[in-house]
């Protein structure tokens, strides 16, 4: 396992995890660095929660098991929490700290926690804790919808993946439709600068 | 131009499982394509639909698995090159069909997909379709990867072609929506044209002819066991006193394990894409090489009965174990780590696992399961249909569609489902069995897959239950896919026929119809009402278009609502609808103007009226 890196990422249906992990891929894709990736998406768009699991170097599965995340990213604090058996002490935490309430806490079905306590509880778990309001990044951006490339811009800065902030934003070149560009690129650099 | 089209033999292109397998058969050459959409497999039919709009493959969406699988086989049987595509429970409703077409066989290539859903990610069961494989006589093919399943599938249609009899190939949502860099290699030229040669001595299957038909698919399947045998795809590797028999995505995480546990000196992987019929001879001689053997696949022990009847008949008796306590279980899905940890301690080597991060301390989280969306017509309807039935003991059979979302509270409609278009048939059952009320949901595309027929029993029988059929315009749950009832235009195509469903169910004997729209609430209640005291078969349709496809279509002007301070927290707006759009914020409703799109429903049932328009305030 010494040669991979596993990265999961965990969105609310909607936050463009699967862009976020498709430019990861292209970046690979065009780094030569072997990579796989799983992703579980059937409710995306009825708001629930994505996961996609990506791994990169040698491995042969795309799947990560409890505990064998390198990188954990979280589009919503709330679902980074609930991730967090994903993680082990060394794992690399990156979370937008935004909360997107469920409707269950609107019926009365539970509680959304305080953040400082949701980031308490990460901090006390793991060794990097990296958290940023991604979504007044994006809206900073010019395009609120850009959470997803503020936080690969956090991930190119963690320099934990075998990638390269370069490639990121050349892949971002590669999937972005020209309309959003700029405004994408700005949101990457924007998570860059936040996470030093 | 359609990417999955792209003529650059050599290029390397990042593909989704799903664009592989079709990526595979368009480089096969197929000709002919037909589906119901259905999780894990739905990318498949879409990518087909695409493309057939761009060149001359043809592809169409069935009204059901069934019918995509007859339409396939004739297809086949004029020399095309043809493939259907269907999640594992879609086989269930194509098995009459397989069942006979092994006998009759095809001319030309015919794969047959299954996608298998091992933990129900998106499904009702996860039944092992293997069996089918058995249960057929057909061969099955199992890829593990993504790269090898766009090569596997190509080579389907020459296996289909060699043994002239269609061939399964079954994959899990892990292969499906898994997505890795694939090579692309050269498309053949389709044959789109082919010519049925009448021969009915071999294609109507009267029992005189089905018994000559038995006798060459168990031929056929004599060929395939020896082309199982000698198949590059039932591979060993490694080597070592230990065994290990795996197929699909099991086998990515055996070489991992193996890897990671420093023992691959001491272990050799017969690893099974070819997996029916097995290659007996090469399971024996793998067997009489190895000490003891662990079967690592997912679902069913199809492999390891298999393994072992092997084992008896060569006389071999070495331990042989797959599933059981403190192995591999029958459910859900693997993962690395649990592979990882039966391979270390079949074999008695020394692992620690790393150690997950305490989450005792976490506590309870809000769930934030899937939700019916802000403005969705199903929501409108099902609020109504608990209305109208106030004071009624009502039993609620529903279907498969995003309406089973009903179920969840606060809106707690469904109590019963099965499969696919049950929801006419069961309230039969029910309105005989019990003197309760019966009263079903299903959706317009479900309607067209299954529901007629149950309906029709209904008429024919003369039960006594009412059907609401949810009509959003579209295929909604598996991503906006055509079926009988749609507006083609609406996608820019011509050339299609539409069915009213009003007029199905008349033609179907009901006498009692009506029509709503479900954002009129009140209206809506009341034509409930009378179709709920009607004796015998009602029928209610409820027309609105799926806000999503909608949306997609650009057609949906969203006009947001707010709560004014005329509100008095009675909360009926979130604690009857739970809309998405509703959130709390100091202990007051607030609606998110991002998320409402003014289907005015909670508006209409506020007790203070307190909901209005966001722009009149």
């Amino acid at each position: 396992m010494s040669d991979t890196t596993r990265l999961i990422i965990v969105a609310v249906g909607g936050q463009g995890n699967l862009l976020a992990s498709s430019v990861l891929g292209e970046a690979a894709l065009m780094s030569g660095i072997p990579f796989r990736m799983s992703e579980i998406h059937g409710m995306a768009q009825r708001g629930g929660v994505v996961e996609s699991a990506m791994v990169f170097g040698n491995a042969q599965s795309n799947l990560i098991s409890d505990g064998e995340a390198d990188v954990l990213v979280g589009f919503e604090p709330l679902e980074t929490l609930r991730a967090m058996n994903k993680c082990n002490p060394d794992t690399v935490v990156i979370t937008n700290v935004t909360p997107l309430p469920p409707f269950t806490v609107a019926i009365g079905k539970g509680v959304y926690p305080p953040i400082d306590t949701i980031l308490e509880l990460i901090r006390g778990k793991v060794r990097t804790l990296i958290s940023l309001d991604a979504t007044a990044l994006a809206q900073q951006a010019g395009n609120i919808l850009a959470v997803n490339m503020v936080l690969l811009g956090a991930l190119a800065q963690s320099g934990i993946l075998p990638l390269n902030a370069e490639a990121i934003r050349k892949a971002i070149g590669a999937k972005t439709k020209p309309a959003f560009l700029d405004a994408n690129l700005k949101a990457f650099d924007l998570g860059v600068q936040a996470a030093k | 131009m359609h990417k999955l089209l792209t003529d650059q033999p050599g290029a390397r292109m990042v593909l989704l499982g799903n664009e592989a397998i079709t990526r595979g058969a368009l480089e096969a050459g197929v000709a002919v394509t037909a589906a119901y959409p259905g999780t894990p497999s739905s990318e498949i039919s879409l990518n087909f639909f695409q493309m057939a709009q761009e060149c001359d493959l043809y592809f169409e969406w069935s009204t059901n698995e069934k019918v995509a699988l007859e339409v396939v086989a004739a297809a086949a049987n004029c020399g095309v090159r043809s493939m259907c595509m269907m999640k594992h429970v879609g086989l269930n409703v194509a098995a009459d069909a397989l069942m006979t077409l092994a006998y009759v066989g095809v001319k030309a290539g015919l794969v047959v997909l299954t996608a298998d859903d091992p933990f129900m990610f998106s499904s009702q069961n996860e039944q092992d379709n293997r069996y089918y494989g058995k249960l057929s006589g057909l061969p099955v093919l199992e890829p593990s990867s993504v790269e090898e399943a766009k090569e596997m599938v190509a080579f389907a249609f020459e296996l289909s072609e060699t043994l002239q009899e269609p061939v399964l190939f079954r994959t899990t949502t892990r292969i499906n929506h898994s997505t890795a860099p694939v090579t692309l290699g050269p498309i053949s030229p389709r044959k789109t044209k082919g010519y049925f040669k009448k021969d009915p001595m071999n294609y109507v299957t009267v029992p005189a002819v089905s018994r000559m038909l038995h006798v060459k698919l168990l031929k056929h399947d004599e060929t395939a066991r020896e082309l199982s045998e000698n198949s590059p795809y039932n591979v060993v590797t490694g080597s070592g006193k230990w065994g290990i028999v795996c197929s699909g995505v099991s086998y990515a995480y055996v070489l991992d394990a193996l890897a990671d546990l420093h023992i691959q000196d001491r272990v050799q992987v017969l690893r099974i894409g070819f997996s029916h019929p097995l290659p007996e001879k090469k399971v024996a001689a793998f067997l009489a090489s190895c000490e003891k053997v662990l079967v690592a696949e997912e679902g069913e022990p199809v492999l390891e009965e298999g393994i072992r009847s092997i084992a008896q008949a060569a006389g071999l008796t070495l331990p042989i174990r797959g599933k059981g306590e403190g192995l591999f279980s029958r459910l859900y899905e693997f993962d690395p780590a649990m592979v990882r940890r039966v391979v270390a301690g079949y074999f008695n080597v020394p692992y620690t696992p790393k150690a997950p991060v305490a989450v005792n301390d976490i506590p309870p989280l809000p769930q934030r399961p899937p939700n019916l969306c802000a403005g969705c017509s199903h929501r409108a309807t099902f609020y109504a249909v608990k209305q109208a039935a106030q004071g009624k003991d009502v039993i609620y059979p529903t279907d498969i569609g995003c309406y089973t979302l009903g179920f969840l509270p606060p809106l707690g409609m469904g109590d019963f489902l099965i499969c696919m278009g049950g929801s006419t048939s069961t309230p039969c059952g029910f309105s005989k069995a019990t003197d309760q009320k019966v009263v079903s949901f299903i959706g317009d595309s479900t309607f067209f897959h299954s529901g007629m027929t149950g309906l029709a029993n209904a008429v024919f029988n003369n039960h006594n239950f009412t059907l609401i059929i949810l009509d959003n315009g579209i295929t909604a749950m598996t991503g906006h896919q055509p079926n009988p009832g749609v507006d083609m235009s609406l996608f820019q195509l011509s050339g299609y026929g539409r069915i009213s469903i009003q007029e199905v169910v008349k033609a179907l004997g009901v006498k009692h119809i009506s029509v709503i729209k479900p954002y009129k609430v009140r209206k809506s209640i009341e034509t409930i009402r009378e179709a709920l005291d009607y004796q015998g078969v009602s029928v209610v349709i409820s027309e609105e278009m799926c806000t999503l496809f909608s949306k997609s279509l650009k057609r949906l002007k969203a006009r947001p609502f707010m709560v004014s301070d005329k509100c008095r927290n009675h909360r009926d707006c979130v604690n009857l609808l739970g809309c998405p759009a509703f959130t709390l914020e100091n202990d007051r409703v607030k609606i998110d103007p991002t998320i409402c799109v003014g289907c005015a429903v909670c508006a209409q049932i506020c007790p203070e009226n307190a909901i209005v328009p966001l722009k009149s305030s």
